[in-house]
């Protein structure tokens, strides 16, 4: 599915955070958004799940606007979220978490076994309260939680924050595998060796707007974008 | 009597008093659990419930218990109708924020007062109980409809329970309750929740109006003591703590009955100290207590 954000205007209260937004996201396409923290990467997300006011621009997902949609209709389009900091319902167990995310489309047991086989340590953990899994484990959870939408877009942010190498690692095999599956995919992400190795663009946000998309094959860890829009 | 057969019947007269106060209160903390709003209409709620039952009752020819039941299923549905209502025109509105909520209710409650006065009058409204029959215990008989109360609440109780702990509405509550934001993102919609919440609210106080309207008369005025008292068990309890509530309730429940009925008679010679008032200053006191000690109650949590 293509999802194309354009001239996107929002923020909280009197604070604008995004200035004219604009990027697209090809189908089966993973694209990076990175950028310093308060550039808008976030808000570029919560503003596609209806989270934040979108007061100008339109949010497209092949061919239909999304932003006109309540909040609670945007992620039955098909659009998945991981939201920064996992934000599980901390109080439910693995299990209920997972049966939130398969309530949301009418999705059956099918889909929740093959969610398990991706993750087979939440199995082992399906009646333990989310709130007391380690922090890899959480994460696990989140992505689980929204991969039982099935979905034809997947937001990911900053999904590798705070996790241990092996842990990155798996996410990064999720994030490659889906996008053999076709799941068209927006990564925020801060760490520059993630982003190199799992996306297929990068598009550079600062001060609410993208200024500049690139191409993951003509970029190293040491290209100067980083330095310029990311401080690495 | 017997001091057992006394202890007995301040025993049951507690239970009862404390299976409606639960219910009642089971109903303020729903709402401020999953909606954080202070419902001050809460007590208007259940003084509806308690006049709708007295109308239900004397429109239905026949039996007394026909002309309940039905009032015990239809008053609930009306009052949480309403309440959905007063929901969606009002509370949306002002995007649950917690202080415009107080004030609303208050001008609900206001409406809701009035609205009874003018429709149903300023007098007491009896209600014939549904069944006329006594338990013989040792030393005195006691209301089968008393008893019968306690049955129906310690049922409608464990009835919440399961809905919020072994059903998908349950679980969609729940999930409302510890993060609307990210509830939407999966597709749950947050304000029908709300309506939903804050009519269930409201019906569990008009089923307990209804249950205890043939035993205490219906009156416009009515709501006061219920809101003060679901407010003592709420913030006894816990504020969104369903057990702490209803361990509260029964607390409060016990106290008010324990008091006048039982103490006087182990301490006779203090017996008129004991009177309904020292009752409720007790009451009072636990939760200035509450508040100085736990102040998140003692089934709530600690704010972060």
């Amino acid at each position: 599915m293509m999802l194309t954000l354009q001239s996107i205007e929002a923020g909280y209260g009197a604070v604008q955070v995004l200035r004219g937004l604009t990027f697209e996201v090809r189908p089966g396409e993973v694209l990076c958004l990175m950028g310093r923290n308060g550039a808008g990467k976030t808000t570029a997300l919560r503003a596609i799940m209806g989270q934040v006011p979108v007061t100008a621009g339109s949010v497209v997902l092949d061919g239909t606007p999304v932003n006109t949609l309540p909040a609670h209709e945007v992620p039955k389009q098909g659009i998945g979220y991981v939201p920064q900091g996992r934000r599980l319902f901390g109080e439910l167990t693995v299990a209920e978490n997972i049966e939130i995310g398969l309530m949301t489309r009418g999705r059956d047991a099918r889909v929740r076994e093959r969610v398990l086989s991706i993750f087979p340590r939440l199995r082992e953990r399906l009646d333990q309260m989310s709130r007391t899994l380690s922090g890899g484990e959480q994460q696990m959870l989140a992505i689980a939680r929204a991969l039982c939408l099935e979905p034809k877009v997947l937001l990911l942010d900053e999904p590798t924050e705070g996790l241990q190498p092996s842990m990155i690692a798996l996410i990064r095999d999720t994030v490659v595998a889906l996008k053999a599956t076709g799941v068209t995919t927006v990564l925020v992400e801060q760490r520059v060796d993630a982003a190199l190795s799992v996306a297929d663009r990068i598009a550079f946000v600062t001060g609410g707007r993208v200024a500049e998309t690139v191409p993951t094959a003509g970029l190293t860890t040491t290209s100067p974008q980083f330095a310029t829009y990311v401080g690495v | 009597m017997q001091l057992g057969s006394i202890f007995l019947l301040a025993l049951l007269e507690g239970l009862a008093s404390a299976s409606v106060l639960a219910l009642t209160a089971c109903g303020l903390s729903l709402v401020f659990g999953i909606m954080r709003v202070v419902n001050v209409a809460h007590g208007e709620f259940f003084m509806l419930g308690a006049v709708l039952a007295w109308f239900t009752a004397s429109l239905i020819p026949g039996p007394p218990a026909l002309a309940f039941a039905v009032a015990l299923v239809v008053c609930p549905l009306i009052v949480g109708a309403i309440a959905a209502l007063a929901d969606m025109l009002v509370l949306k509105r002002l995007n649950y924020e917690p202080e415009a909520t107080i004030v609303a209710t208050i001008g609900l409650l206001y409406i809701l007062q009035q609205g009874a006065l003018t429709v149903f009058g300023p007098n007491a409204l009896p209600v014939p109980a549904p069944v006329d029959f006594r338990f013989q215990f040792p030393g005195f008989g006691y209301s089968g409809y008393k008893i019968a109360v306690i049955v129906a609440a310690v049922l409608l109780l464990l009835g919440l329970w399961l809905i919020l702990t072994r059903t998908r509405i349950g679980l969609v509550m729940r999930a409302t309750q510890i993060d609307r934001a990210t509830a939407r993102a999966f597709g749950i919609n947050v304000d029908r929740v709300y309506a939903g919440v804050f009519a269930m609210g409201a019906g569990l106080a008009a089923i307990a109006a209804v249950l205890i309207v043939p035993i205490q008369q219906a009156h416009y005025l009515m709501g006061a003591d219920p809101l003060l008292l679901s407010f003592s068990v709420v913030i006894i309890g816990g504020l969104g703590s369903l057990r702490g509530t209803v361990v509260a309730a029964l607390l409060i429940g016990m106290v008010d009955q324990m008091i006048p009925i039982f103490m006087p008679v182990v301490f006779p010679a203090y017996g008129a100290w004991f009177t309904p008032t020292l009752a409720k200053i007790m009451a009072t006191l636990v939760v200035a207590l509450v508040l100085v000690f736990r102040p998140q109650g003692l089934f709530g949590k600690r704010a972060a």
